[in-house]
């Protein structure tokens, strides 16, 4: 017999002039996975933010075991057994685990008797789902995925009975993943319902039994998942079918166009991040760079870029040296050489998401002829270009004297591609190009840079989806810890095989 | 037995020296482990000095000084609470208009019902607090070593002294062993955490600023009703940043941070002991440099050994729940 345990009627949230939710309907089963699917800014995490008490909706009412309640706070949930794992990880990072997870739920004024009935609890509650944490050790010293499985702990040691997790994978290996549903499957065997809020349709056809799809704040649909598929569930989220599979022509590599000879790299804290890597690219391919987030390839990225210093190693563009450790081009002269580089966070180095669209789209090439002229900026030139470039690059909406920052992610994404890409470049940087951005924008940018290579640029193309480092790529090298530990060409390679490089275990 | 009379005194006197700044790095601690930067330690410590000598003057009584001065005070931290915790302000600029405002209104006040710019009245034995003689000081001050110690470094301070000392182990109790302690250390490193396990983080910040008003408020009467009996212009001379100086030194911790603070005190000592005396082969060192040697320190010890010192993650951020 199924019985609803949550059900949401009628929520509407709006932030601003955004209307986040739009009168969201929403009935969530007993000992179910139930997937909630929708591209981002789809409103996924408003609505659940709002069932964690996060939030406060505008109006609406939510039901947990056929009762009303009233959600002030996290109190108020915790208290009626919903629990949340985040995508950005609530962890002190300097605190211990057990000290995350009685945060709040102490129970005592001083540390004592309730401490040492925790530590017992928590070891049973780590047995029965094989959870294997160490409570005494650090944050800041576990793995992304034991952090992840912190946050599970923390929310079953305050009692939830309903856990939502928001985008659980997007940090995690392959293996990492598998572990993470073993962990999920165990918990709906216990009677647990599980909320899995996610952009990826491989994962509610594996996981899910029942699942919803939002689509700009609204739910547009509900369906038992046998009885969709994923191409029906894309064309949901998005509103129009989407292509899947990427169309790529066989690869024309012609000469060795960038090069990089045992490049070692320190950090800020003066930490080798990158070890004598060795790369090679010709123009006309792609080559994809995988690995688990903080090995290694932003500090590669930077100094490949120019903006990081090289610490012993050599740097070639078309058979030219350009930087070791004691000569280095900065990033403008790279710029002028034909290097173009779409850096990883594109709000921190991509953009000044404070200004205005068509300043952000001639930024490193203001000074140039049309848009200068003697130090002084040609704004109808500069207007026009960037009008032109935004109908190109589908920038939406096309106005380019609107704030960068409001412009979705995927329309920054494009600001910053159009802006390199509009020179030409024959080696071109790419780090994450389609993080945090939406589906029909994540098409239209892989196939951008499928155009690119095909004119005969270099690609290093840095991400930690595996899907797109799988799908653009003609051939692949994986970073752990700061080494190229494995190269593959990309024809026979599994995603598995990948996964067990990226966390070193090979 | 001069050399070692010398060094009793040094010693003594670091300890009379470091109180306010004790009690004012122990201040900042609560403050900054919440997450809110406390540059107003120097305008808070100056408010109590003020309001400390003006009550005990009227008042008779140098405990209703107090009193008031922790009342001030605390009001002073809600007050860079409503501006920086619940209104989201720069912290910094909150702290340097309180400090501004207190310069002024002290000196202003003070002339308007004394006559005096920036100067009260003398307060007579009643109304300021008196030294505190161990008991049996006297008899045991002739036993060699021990009755040094005893009776010429531990006895004959005043409360104030002894009330620094023991509050670095409560405020390490407080801290680290008790559930106020973690939420506390928690909203100055993650809010979000905080949020997220149920707990009111502005509530948490305003508990945290309310114990550094009142902590505060005890540097303050100890400068104007013990050591001093009255309040002058600006008499907190730094103290406030100094103490905030050793606060960061110490890593936010009260034990180091004691240290930290013995450590000026101690300079600061050594410099008055200095004045005047002639060195061998250098002669008499000029005053002026003399009086440098606790600032110089200061700004050599933040400059080269606080570059390991993590503050709390989250501090100087207003927490923004809604995007």
């Amino acid at each position: 017999m199924v019985s609803p345990i949550l059900e949401l009627t009628n929520i509407n949230k709006s932030f601003g002039h955004v209307h986040a939710n739009k009168n969201i309907n929403l009935t969530i089963n007993k000992g179910t996975i139930h997937g909630i699917i929708g591209e981002n800014g789809a409103g996924k995490s408003t609505l659940m933010s709002i069932v964690f008490g996060l939030y406060q909706a505008n109006s609406g009412t939510i039901k947990v075991n056929g009762k009303e309640i009233n959600l002030r706070s996290p109190k108020d949930s915790i208290i009626n057994g919903i629990g949340m794992v985040h995508q950005h990880f609530m962890l002190v990072e300097n605190f211990t685990v057990l000290e995350n997870i009685i945060l709040g739920f102490e129970g005592e004024l001083v540390f004592g008797k309730n401490l040492e009935k925790a530590k017992k609890d928590l070891k049973d509650l780590c047995d029965t789902y094989k959870l294997n944490i160490d409570l005494n050790s650090t944050i800041s010293d576990l793995s992304v995925g034991f952090r992840q499985r912190v946050e599970i702990l923390k929310s079953l040691y305050r009692g939830a009975e309903i856990l939502i997790l928001d985008e659980p994978t997007g940090v995690l290996t392959p293996q990492e993943v598998d572990e993470l549903f073993k962990i999920l499957r165990s918990l709906k065997e216990e009677g647990k319902t599980i909320v899995l809020i996610t952009h990826k349709l491989i994962e509610i056809m594996d996981l899910t039994s029942e699942v919803s799809v939002m689509r700009q704040g609204e739910m547009v649909g509900h369906t038992k998942t046998e009885n969709t598929n994923k191409e029906q569930l894309a064309e949901m989220m998005v509103g129009r079918s989407v292509l899947l599979r990427l169309d790529k022509s066989e690869v024309k590599a012609g000469e060795v166009s960038f090069k990089v000879k045992n490049l070692t790299v320190k950090d800020d804290l003066d930490v080798t991040r990158v070890k004598n890597v060795d790369l090679e690219i010709r123009s006309g391919e792609i080559l994809g760079l995988a690995g688990v987030t903080g090995n290694g390839q932003t500090e590669l990225l930077e100094a490949l870029s120019g903006i990081r210093k090289v610490e012993s190693g050599e740097i070639y563009l078309e058979g030219k040296k350009v930087s070791d450790s004691q000569n280095f081009l900065d990033p403008r002269e790279l710029k002028d050489k034909g290097l173009a580089h779409v850096p990883e966070d594109r709000q921190r180095m991509g953009l000044v998401t404070d200004f205005k669209a068509y300043e952000n789209l001639i930024f490193g090439y203001h000074d140039q002829q049309p848009f200068s002229k003697s130090s002084v900026l040609n704004h109808r030139d500069i207007i026009s270009h960037s009008k032109k470039i935004m109908e190109e690059y589908d920038v939406r909406p096309q106005s380019p004297n609107l704030i960068t920052s409001n412009f979705s992610g995927g329309n920054q994404q494009k600001i910053i591609l159009s802006r390199e890409l509009n020179e030409n470049p024959k080696v071109l940087l790419v780090g994450q190009p389609t993080r945090g951005v939406d589906i029909g924008a994540i098409e239209f940018i892989h196939q951008r840079l499928i155009d690119m290579r095909d004119r005969g640029a270099a690609i290093l193309l840095v991400s930690v989806e595996l899907d797109e480092v799988l799908s653009l790529s003609d051939r692949i090298v994986v970073m752990f810890d700061g080494k190229i530990v494995g190269e593959k060409d990309n024809i026979n390679v599994t995603d598995r095989e990948l996964g067990l490089l990226m966390a070193g275990v090979v | 037995m001069e050399f070692l009379s010398d060094i009793a005194s040094l010693i003594n006197s670091t300890l009379r020296i470091s109180t306010p700044l004790v009690f004012a790095a122990m201040a900042g601690i609560f403050a900054e482990r919440s997450g809110v930067i406390d540059f107003s330690l120097e305008g808070k410590m100056l408010m109590a000095a003020f309001v400390a000598a003006v009550g005990s003057y009227f008042l008779g009584n140098p405990w209703l000084g107090l009193l008031l001065a922790i009342i001030a005070c605390v009001s002073l931290s809600m007050l860079h609470g409503f501006a920086s915790v619940t209104y989201k302000g720069d912290q910094v600029v909150s702290c340097v208009a309180i400090n501004i405002l207190i310069i002024g209104l002290t000196t202003a006040l003070a002339a308007a019902w004394f006559g005096q710019a920036g100067l009260t009245p003398t307060l007579n034995e009643d109304q300021r607090f008196l030294e505190v003689n161990l008991p049996f000081a006297e008899s045991l001050r002739d036993i060699p070593i021990v009755g040094t110690i005893y009776s010429d470094i531990l006895s004959g301070h005043y409360i104030f002294v002894y009330l620094a000392y023991l509050s670095v182990p409560l405020v390490f109790w407080v801290v680290f062993k008790t559930s106020f302690g973690l939420r506390l250390r928690a909203v100055g490193e993650n809010p979000s955490a905080v949020d997220t396990a149920g707990i009111n983080v502005f509530a948490m910040r305003y508990k945290a600023l309310a114990i550094n008003g009142v902590l505060i408020a005890f540097a303050g009467a100890h400068l104007s009703t013990a050591v001093n009996a009255n309040f002058f212009r600006e008499m907190s001379a730094g103290r406030g940043y100094l103490a905030l100086a050793a606060m960061i030194f110490g890593k936010w911790h009260p034990k180091t941070a004691l240290f930290a603070c013995l450590l000026f005190g101690f300079t600061d000592a050594l410099q008055i002991r200095l004045q005047g005396v002639e060195l061998p082969a250098i002669g008499e060192i000029p005053v002026q440099l003399i009086q440098a040697i606790p600032y110089v320190l200061t700004v050599v010890l933040l400059a080269g050994f606080v570059g390991k010192a993590i503050a709390p993650n989250a501090i100087g951020q207003p927490y923004i729940k809604e995007r």
